[in-house]
């Protein structure tokens, strides 16, 4: 069946994972839904100790068993240990038919892989998965359909009952020994724990992992004990260096800084860009160089932003340092800077549904007026493609991508034309994570196209002296260079579905052909 | 062109690739890798074949590992490898490549 | 000399970004940063054993990849190796528009390159003339034969400064004030201008330095320079911003190219702009400016 974007979506598979095609957005705007709460062991006695000896002791006290589905966090990215802790004790206690809902999975998870194989592992459900697990889904080695869901994607089906977590795990830098947790202090700081928010009210087992210890209460937290069940202190939760890295040195590839100069021009000519905008952007190297020259520019314009989102690094920051920016609301932190920034009064933490769930009364995403993403490939209707890679093979996340590309008033995509031999601006995306009604502008190195549903930005821009063309040109300019490209062989197998914000199926993702 | 000798040219950086080629007696031979191939990998035959035709090369074993080159890299890479291989120096049909 | 090579020879040229005509992922990107000039280079960027490799690349680049409005300039190797009679056979038959001669020290040198590139244009059924020269002085012999060379040929639009070969000629080495170059420059400009072509800076090689760039461009079109040979791309916008006129002096040469063909029209010869005596030596100046202005993007 054709979805809204036109993407076929085979019966059997929306029967299998209980789903509709995508509808287009908005449609289900005003749907009501009951929420269900988790199952809560209550702690009235004042003796009650909740902290154990070690994971095992939290996984047997939890009651786990075959066929569960646990949760994690991704704050530590590439230097997290606590999927791979977690998922060896479950191995070495012959658990089998566990699903893995994590807000994201990388290549720091790839000793999972093995687990896929010998069937620990069943199911998987992440905003994206990288390395061995991507390869590992990719070829058709895990038993059940993954689901990739945005992190907004990922609060509905949680707070829906869709995903029904048993036990959530939540790496905390510090913690006292009742539970309160932090993404501050500690040896390995993350700053916040926003995607953790929703595993810790709706799981019915809320195991806590820390390394650093601190008395009770440890305040201010930012989950509270009256959620947690248990806390285990281990040597290491991760790898400070791969948490957090040093602030990133600004770009000098010249293809980046266009591109970024280019998208700045671009933002101070729409009308949003105006006293109290409000603005997100990325860690990419053209991300952060727009924010660069987005500063000088508000300098010379008297411009402030009222408020910045999403995950952050030093240039936002530096923003609010400067009061350029009123405030900043974050959902996770990319260098040390942005972690010590915390310290900032005006620097918030907000949880993943306060941030782009669409399954709530209204989050931050929807006061977006601008947001700067990137994409792995994008389409001439401008679909855009951020998880799988142009060789077939799962190796990105959706992250906030859809969440913020709808939300924001003007949402701005960054790609360099051509990567290696490849055209990112194609006829057709190999699958669609972000429909091209959210987006509203791409820039490459060769111009800069509008969405043509999007008239007025066009108008507001037309006598701007910017490189305008069209999504068509682009991808006419692309081909030109590289050749076109031959679509990739596709096993008929569905490996993944793409879901959109809603829950909808977005796309299939099939197995790759050897 | 007549091959000479083994020979090679370019490298393994991104968006070139590195040709080696020798004379043989049994028509054209194409050992082909590359990053993109699933994509572009039956272009690149073609591009191949049809530089060895414009340099009038009916024997040869080819091996080419492509990192991304376009058309004409590839096409550069391959008639520096027979070039060498024929030991032509100077006085190149620039005109008939 | 016809009109057509009279214009081709006066184009701008703020901007010459040299790239290693044997690096695929260079040659097929630089011209995106909107260079004047591109200068493929078969010279010093490549190695004794990879000339003949690079020859096939910068052949089948400049055959195939659309340069838009970039000219296409091919630096050969010098009339002291084995290599430059196939780079100027190979640069011609491609299709460039200029050749840039190193290491230039008399007229001679120039009146061999040309003869070569005649063969070349001949060969190849290209139209006499249509391959452009420069000739990059690298010496102290050099720097004094600079009048001669620059009248050497027809086809010549310009000379370009190569301090690296010639402070070691000088027996000094480059320094941050440039001051060894002083001299040069100035010789340089002068005959460019008695000769009427165009003069060139030298690269300037801490790309990381971008504040010290900007000055030394800065104090180059002060005096006089045309433009500046660059090694990274993120030297181009800067080049461009010093070379992009005032609003102020837009508008003045704007007036001065109305006022100068209305005036001349009804056969006045000196008259008054903005309080200032203008005459039809102002004219290509003026020009020059609204030039650059509309390469700035600045006038439309």
């Amino acid at each position: 069946m054709l979805n809204a974007v036109g993407r076929d979506i085979p019966e059997e598979i929306l029967e299998k994972v209980h789903k509709v095609p995508f509808m287009g957005n908005g449609h289900y705007d005003g749907y009501e839904i009951k929420k269900t709460g988790p199952k809560t062991r209550c702690v009235i006695s004042n003796g009650k100790n909740k902290l154990v000896s070690s994971i095992r002791e939290a996984l047997e006290l939890s009651g786990i068993k075959d066929g569960m589905r646990i949760s994690f966090h991704h704050h530590f990215r590439e230097g997290d240990h606590i999927v791979n802790m977690v998922m060896k004790e479950i191995h070495e206690m012959g658990i089998r038919d566990i699903t893995l809902c994590a807000s994201s999975l990388g290549k720091a998870h790839d000793p999972v892989y093995d687990y896929i194989l010998d069937g620990t592992v069943t199911g998987i459900e992440a905003s994206g998965v990288r390395g061995k697990i991507g390869e590992a889904i990719s070829r058709g080695y895990l038993k059940n359909i993954a689901i990739l869901r945005s992190h907004g994607g990922r609060v509905r089906a949680i707070e829906s009952g869709e995903s029904k977590i048993n036990i959530a795990f939540i790496g905390a830098p510090t913690s006292d020994d009742y539970g309160n947790l932090s993404g501050m202090g500690g040896k390995n700081e993350c700053g916040v724990l926003s995607y953790s928010s929703v595993d810790a009210d709706y799981a019915d087992k809320v195991i806590a992992i820390t390394d650093t210890l601190v008395p009770f209460p440890n305040y201010p937290c930012q989950i509270s004990m009256t959620k947690v069940d248990y806390v285990v202190k281990v040597d290491e939760i991760g790898d400070a260096s791969k948490i957090a890295t040093g602030a990133a040195k600004p770009t000098t590839d010249m293809k980046k800084l266009m591109l970024a100069r280019y998208c700045t021009d671009f933002v101070t000519k729409t009308p949003y860009y105006r006293i109290g905008f409000s603005y997100q952007t990325g860690v990419g190297g053209a991300s952060i160089a727009s924010t660069l020259y987005l500063a000088d520019r508000m300098r010379g314009d008297g411009v402030k932003m009222a408020f910045g989102l999403g995950g952050l690094t030093k240039p936002m920051c530096d923003l609010l340092d400067e009061g350029l920016c009123g405030a900043l609301f974050d959902t996770q932190d990319f260098d040390t800077f942005a972690i010590q920034n915390m310290h900032h009064p005006r620097h918030y933490m907000i949880t993943a549904g306060e941030y782009a769930s669409p399954f709530n009364k209204g989050a931050f995403v929807n006061k977006l007026d601008f947001v700067i993403l990137a994409a792995l490939e994008v389409d001439t209707d401008f679909n855009c493609n951020v998880v799988v890679g142009s060789d077939g093979m799962l190796m990105g996340a959706q992250g906030g991508h859809p969440d913020t590309a709808e939300g924001a008033k003007c949402s701005i995509v960054l790609v360099p034309l051509v990567q290696g031999r490849m055209p990112t601006i194609r006829d057709r995306v190999t699958a669609v994570t972000t429909p091209g009604e959210s987006v509203d502008v791409v820039i490459t190195e060769y111009g800069i196209a509008v969405n043509p549903r999007r008239q007025d930005l066009i108008d507001a821009v037309r006598d701007s002296g910017l490189p305008l063309t069209t999504i068509e040109e682009m991808k006419e300019k692309a081909y030109s260079i590289t050749g076109e490209p031959k679509d990739i062989e596709f096993e008929d197998r569905v490996v993944a579905v793409i879901e959109a914000r809603d829950g909808t199926i977005m796309d299939v993702v099939r197995q790759i052909k050897e | 062109m007549k091959l000479l000798k083994p020979a090679a040219a370019g490298t393994l950086e991104s968006s070139d690739c590195f040709v080696s080629i020798e004379p043989s007696e049994n028509g054209i031979e194409i050992d082909l890798k590359s990053d993109v191939i699933r994509q572009f990998g039956d272009r690149i035959r073609e591009v191949i074949g049809e530089t060895l035709e414009t340099l009038g090369i009916e024997n040869c074993t080819i091996s080419v590992t492509d990192k991304g080159a376009l058309d004409c890299t590839i096409r550069a890479r391959v008639e520096s490898a027979a070039f060498r291989s024929a030991e032509i120096k100077e006085e190149i049909p620039w005109e008939k490549l | 000399m016809g009109e057509a090579l009279t214009d081709k020879k006066k184009r701008l040229r703020r901007s010459m970004l040299f790239l290693n005509a044997q690096k695929p992922s260079l040659i097929r990107d630089a011209y995106l940063y909107g260079p004047d000039s591109l200068m493929f280079d078969l010279e010093d960027a490549v190695a004794e054993n990879q000339k003949d490799s690079a020859r096939f690349s910068l052949y089948n680049a400049l055959r195939n990849i659309d340069y838009g409005r970039s000219e296409k300039i091919v630096r050969i190797n010098g009339l002291d190796t084995p290599h430059w009679r196939e780079d100027v056979r190979c640069a011609v038959a491609a299709g460039c528009d200029s050749i840039r001669l190193p290491k230039t020290e008399t007229a001679r040198d120039i009146s061999i390159l040309e003869e070569e590139v005649f063969k070349a244009e001949k060969e190849f059924g290209i139209e006499e003339g249509t391959v452009l020269l420069m000739a990059a002085i690298e010496s102290a012999r050099g720097v004094i034969n600079c009048m001669e060379i620059c009248t050497a040929s027809d086809r010549l639009f310009g000379i370009a400064l190569s301090g690296g070969d010639y402070t070691k000629d000088l027996q000094t080495t480059l320094s941050p004030t440039g001051v060894e170059l002083m001299g040069a420059r100035q010789h340089m400009i002068i005959a460019a201008r008695a000769a009427k072509v165009q003069c060139f800076d030298t690269v300037y090689t801490n790309v990381n330095d971008l504040d010290g760039f900007r000055h030394e461009t800065e104090m180059i079109k002060q005096m006089g320079f045309d433009g500046k040979s660059l090694i990274n791309p993120r030297q181009i916008p800067i080049v461009h911003g010093v070379f992009t006129p005032t609003d102020k002096e837009i508008e003045f040469a704007k007036k001065v190219v109305r006022e100068i063909e209305e005036k001349s029209a009804q056969g006045i010869g000196v008259f008054t702009v903005d309080g200032k005596m203008i005459d039809i030596a102002f004219y290509d100046g003026a020009r020059r400016t609204l030039e650059m202005a509309r390469a700035s993007g600045k006038l439309r």
